[in-house]
């Protein structure tokens, strides 16, 4: 166990291990997310109150999901910085930020896209937008500080206090709509069960799933570029590009 | 090295714990004001909330849905099924507006009259996704 943890947390290792998985990981997700969105979209049935807006749900839910398990897993990952001084966990921040930033924006939109109907706006501040807003402004917070000049240890120091603090506001997200009043509606699928019904549920499962190996890939992909850069001047990234030639 | 470790470990965990406490305040604040609207309960309770632009929230009762025929005008009534308040629009309402579903007007309480005037109407959708098909199964059984 510990000696593969300690495989994982290294650099030629991890880079070995994500080379070849990418291409397949990538892959079974671009199929996993067609599949679940072109059945939620074409072949799923219409939802009585909503009509046919509803389908915007394939896309919504998954970015929603994305977008927090991200923020979680990178706090994980300051923790683990703040403490061991992993590396690897830095590398792990700096690249799923961006992707974070991306499926909250998508979220957002989509959310708009689908408000403007159904309840009669676009946007309303009430609890869980605006909690996501900020989760949105977290990203790029983060994103610039790591693009900052300074010494690479005090840059991933000071990015992990910043996730740390900012996993206040995950809590904040996932329990606005229970403790408080507010336009968005609560959760649909919890541990209990789903309020939605089954031929719309199982699409919308499938897509979720494609969206975590989508980021679960393009994460690794980034994490490679990442190492690299740091890398550079180290023997066995010469080595690899060698090999190459 | 240990004792670098530990120092870590310590930073670490009062960071944590100060931020629980930071979060216990933030919620306890916002359980102030950060509901987006008031229930009818909260409206004919005793205490008065005098302001000039607030949300009410709620059902839309069951037979309580007037529109004029030659205008935009519309009443109806906001249940939280305990008390219920009567609200006044004119505009258009948005689609999803019907009996038995949610919506959340904002605009003015008038505690004289007792008649909510609103300047927007918003529908607020719940968590349930029900294919047509099965909704109509549901009410050809009952």
């Amino acid at each position: 166990m510990r000696q593969f943890f300690n495989q994982l947390i290294s650099f030629p290792y991890f880079f070995k291990i994500a080379q070849i998985s990418f291409p397949y990981l990538f892959l079974l997700s671009i199929s996993v997310i067609l599949l679940g969105v072109l059945w939620g979209v074409f072949f799923s049935p219409v939802d009585v109150t909503q009509g046919e807006v509803y389908r915007i749900i394939y896309l919504h839910v998954p970015a929603a999901s994305v977008a927090q398990s991200i923020y979680y897993t990178m706090v994980i990952a300051s923790v683990t910085y703040l403490i061991w001084r992993i590396k690897m966990a830095s590398v792990f921040m700096i690249s799923m930020a961006p992707l974070g930033a991306i499926f909250t924006f998508l979220a957002l939109f989509t959310g708009a896209v689908w408000g403007q109907p159904t309840w009669g706006t676009w946007w309303v501040w009430d609890a869980r937008l605006t909690s996501t807003l900020i989760l949105l402004i977290l990203y790029l917070a983060i994103i610039s500080l790591f693009s900052s000049f300074d010494r690479r240890a005090s840059i991933d120091q000071a990015v992990s206090i910043v996730v740390l603090i900012g996993g206040i506001n995950l809590p904040i997200i996932k329990l606005s709509v229970e403790w408080w009043n507010t336009l968005h509606q609560s959760a649909s699928i919890t541990l209990s069960g789903s309020s939605i019904d089954n031929e719309m549920l199982i699409p919308l499962l499938i897509s979720i799933l494609g969206f975590y190996l989508y980021v679960t890939a393009i994460g690794m992909r980034r994490m490679q570029v990442e190492i690299l850069k740091r890398e550079i001047s180290h023997n066995w990234v010469k080595r690899i590009f060698q090999e190459k030639k | 090295m240990r004792t670098k470790r530990r120092n870590r470990v310590i930073f670490v965990s009062s960071l944590i714990a100060s931020l629980s406490v930071a979060f216990t305040f933030i919620v306890l604040a916002m359980n102030e004001n950060v509901d987006f609207y008031y229930t009818p309960s909260d409206l004919t309770g005793s205490k008065i909330i005098n302001k000039d632009s607030l949300r009410i929230g709620g059902l839309v009762q069951e037979d309580s849905i007037n529109i004029s025929k030659d205008s935009l005008e519309t009443n109806f009534l906001v249940t939280d099924l305990e008390n219920s308040i009567e609200v006044y629009y004119e505009g258009i309402l948005p689609n999803l507006f019907k009996e038995n579903s949610g919506v959340i007007a904002r605009g003015f309480y008038d505690y004289s009259d007792g008649i909510f005037y609103a300047k927007e109407i918003l529908a607020k959708h719940d968590e349930n996704y029900i294919p047509k098909e099965v909704k109509k199964a549901l009410v050809n059984d009952s």
